[in-house]
């Protein structure tokens, strides 16, 4: 994990002094009783100082949600959400409840932050140690700063795009994930409080892979965060998003949305490992994920290439997708998703074509242990205007154990007929023989389900960042345990 | 080495073994023949520990150990290996890995430094060359798209860099044509030592044309029946099982 920016030498200089600098921000400290109206909105953006372009898009966003209902079509179980009894401004917890060191902290959860190879400095910052206010230090920022804005590129938290870049914010925001468009992405356009922002100039290749981990705020913005990034006429980006370890949160709703806009001859990947709180043995507790995710290839040969692995939360709902509007652009979504214990995931993506040799890949490995249940729903959708549209469909199914459950919804509508749609599904167990194979040569259950593991979920880790790929690797290994053997 | 004594094995309510008895010693090759369903290929899976299977008689000793109480892993640390009647593929792992682990898995146990990825590739490449094997074997997954024959010859290449005690071989012998056939003899022979055992399990006395086994035993509805030198083998060769089984059952 040589690139890892934890083993930054500057970096590791400033965690060092972390305890010196502790501080409170205001906003964390700042909550808004729970419940939910247009006050509370008004509120939220007069607290951010936000222009009237965004107190109005939030109203008209309130005011449709109150005409929605929830989606009811995910193969999930849910208890019922009480959306009053929400705070709709406030960090996900409280900085009073948190613990004061790591000695405070669940042991439990260090043995597991152990397993993972997470540096000392970093647990404290994971596991909510009230420390972690250091870290929006200006110097951290600068660091990463200077060189992003030597090549232009702006990335910074959505609140200081809204007051820096107007301009962008309003040309842009909504245009891939309208206000209107499901329950979830309308509810966090009228409430979301923060989340990330990103502009890459034209024909700038962005000087680093760009990650929450720099952009402090992140790490403890809400549940309800709003990322958008635009890449620019030829240019590249690579965004890493997650946080790679279990937080004590519980039974807590986290409604995001994501856009990306790529113009023409631009490339966007965005990598994610999402760990939240699943959830203990029995199902109690646990994070429900409900994520809109979508990027539009809206130039000519453009690239959106999403690659995830979900192995947290109790309720998954995300669904990554593409609009491919530019010639010849294309989309991609590699997926790892992971169900055990009493985790529930329904997760895919949509491949929407309409230019052109538009093409589209989708890879999905989906796994069930435990009492486990993972549904794999996809959309492949091609109109007429996709002339020669191209789509490769894999979905594989790894059940371990005979409690768990894998589905398969594919989705295909193909309204052209130089189109070319290709899919394939597996449903495999791990099987006794593989396991015995293994430890007939010696090696444990526990690293020869890991192994098996990592060789079915193989097509989509080759896809993440070097350092990512070696924590998914890890991360599955911890979410995994005992399951087998 | 091994001491097989009054086996008795059922897998669900089939009886398979039925106090079956056998020493090998240090050094030696033994083949164990028999008919189909004679108990043959159970006697190898319940030695590496595979599950399933229940002793409900007997005992087995390993170097003064009670194989039957270690989980197939440890057997597998302590120099017993089993060469698969049919290898499974483990898709999207890599061979070398697999082989990798497990033979740090058996030097930690031994109390040896583990090997690193650049001592290890030099160690495959000089026992590739021995099973005449094709450097693409490096890159691919676990038996993943192998022939029969590619299988077969992968698990002795296997034994030959895990270094077993005892190595026992499950019908290595079947579905190889005759040149795949010495390729792999000419490699369990290179393992042939004084230290080491080796038990095979075959149908044919074919495989013992080329690997001369120290003795031979007839084993049939679960028990061995008979045993002898390589002259046994050629005879049941010429004159089949049947008469192995009247012989017993006169007695």
């Amino acid at each position: 994990m040589a690139s890892n920016p934890q083993t930054d030498p500057a970096l590791e200089a400033l965690v060092g002094q972390k305890y010196r600098h502790g501080f409170v921000t205001e906003i964390e400290s700042d909550t808004v009783p729970p419940g939910l109206d247009e006050d509370v909105i008004r509120l939220i953006s007069r607290k951010k100082g936000e222009p009237s372009f965004m107190l109005e898009w939030r109203l008209k966003s309130y005011r449709h949600w109150l005409t929605m209902k929830e989606p009811k079509w995910a193969h999930l179980r849910i208890s019922p959400i009480d959306y009053q009894s929400i705070s709709y401004y406030s960090a996900p917890k409280s900085k009073a409840n948190a613990p004061k060191s790591l000695e405070e902290v669940d042991p439990k959860l260090l043995e597991t932050y152990d397993k993972l190879g997470i540096p000392l400095h970093e647990r404290a910052r994971l596991a909510g140690v009230a420390v972690d206010a250091v870290f929006d230090s200006v110097s951290v920022a600068t660091t990463f700063k200077e060189r992003l804005s030597k090549a232009g590129v702006v990335f910074c938290s959505f609140s200081e795009a809204v007051l820096k870049h107007p301009e962008l914010i309003e040309k842009y925001l909504g245009t891939v994930v309208p206000y209107t468009d499901n329950f979830f992405a309308t509810l966090n356009s009228a409430v979301f409080t923060d989340g990330s922002f990103v502009y890459v100039p034209k024909g700038v290749r962005c000087p680093m892979e760009l990650s929450t981990y720099f952009r402090i705020n992140a790490a403890n913005t809400g549940q309800f965060e709003r990322t958008l990034i635009i890449a620019d006429e030829g240019s590249h980006v690579s965004y890493l998003e997650g946080c790679t370890a279990p937080m004590r949160d519980e039974n807590q709703l986290h409604a995001a949305v994501v856009e990306l806009v790529a113009l023409e001859n631009a490339q966007i990947k965005y990598s994610t490992v999402q760990n939240w709180y699943p959830g203990d043995e029995n199902g109690r507790g646990g994070i429900y994920n409900f994520v809109t995710k979508r990027g539009e290839c809206r130039g000519a040969n453009s690239r959106i290439s999403w690659t995830q692995v979900e192995t947290g939360s109790a309720i998954t709902w995300k669904y990554p997708s593409c609009i491919l509007t530019g010639e010849n652009s294309v989309g991609e979504f590699y997926s790892v998703a992971v169900a055990n214990n009493y985790q529930q995931a329904d997760t895919g993506t949509k491949m929407i074509h309409i230019g052109r040799n538009t093409r589209s890949t989708i890879v999905s490995k989906g796994i069930s242990a435990g009492h486990g249940q993972n549904s794999y729903r996809g959309l492949v959708k091609i109109l007429p205007s996709a002339v020669n549209a191209r789509n490769y469909t894999q979905c594989d199914s790894l059940l371990m154990g005979d409690q768990c459950g894998a589905h398969t919804f594919p989705y295909m509508e193909v309204r052209t007929p130089t189109a070319s749609v290709e899919h394939e599904a597996t449903t495999s167990k791990i099987g006794d023989d593989q396991l015995f194979y293994c430890l007939s040569r010696g090696i444990s259950a526990e690293d020869a389900v890991n192994m098996i593991v990592n060789g079915f979920c193989k097509a989509v880790f080759k896809e993440l960042p070097m350092e990512f790929a070696v924590e998914a690797q890890n991360l599955l290994a911890v979410s995994l345990e005992g399951s087998v053997g | 080495m091994l001491s097989i004594s009054n086996l008795h094995v059922r897998a669900g309510d089939r009886q398979i073994l039925n106090g079956l008895s056998l020493e090998v010693g240090a050094g030696e090759v033994h083949a164990i023949m028999g008919p189909n369903g004679s108990g043959k290929s159970t006697l190898a899976q319940v030695l590496a520990g595979r599950e399933g299977y229940e002793v409900t008689e007997g005992s087995v000793s390993y170097r003064g150990k009670d194989l039957l109480a270690l989980p197939p892993e440890e057997r597998a640390r302590e120099g017993v290996f089993l060469a698969f009647q049919y290898p499974v593929e483990i898709p999207g792992v890599n061979n070398v890995y697999l082989l990798k682990a497990g033979l740090n898995a058996v030097r930690k146990h031994r109390g040896e430094p583990e090997v690193d990825a650049f001592e290890f590739l030099a160690l495959i490449r000089e026992k590739m060359k021995l099973m005449q094997m094709d450097e693409s074997f490096l890159s691919r997954g676990v038996n993943e798209g192998f022939s029969g024959g590619e299988k077969k010859r992968n698990e002795i290449l296997q034994m030959s860099v895990l270094e077993p005690s005892l190595a026992m071989l499950d019908e290595t012998d079947s579905g190889l044509d005759i040149d795949a056939l010495r390729v792999v003899a000419d490699g369990v022979n290179s393992l042939r030592n004084p230290e080491r055992a080796i038990v095979l399990v075959t149908h044919y006395q074919r495989l013992l044309d080329y690997i001369e086994p120290d003795r031979v035993h007839v084993l049939s509805g679960g028990r061995i029946l008979k045993s002898g030198d390589k002259s046994l083998a050629l005879e049941l060769e010429k004159r089949g099982y049947d008469w192995v089984k009247q012989e017993a059952a006169a007695a």
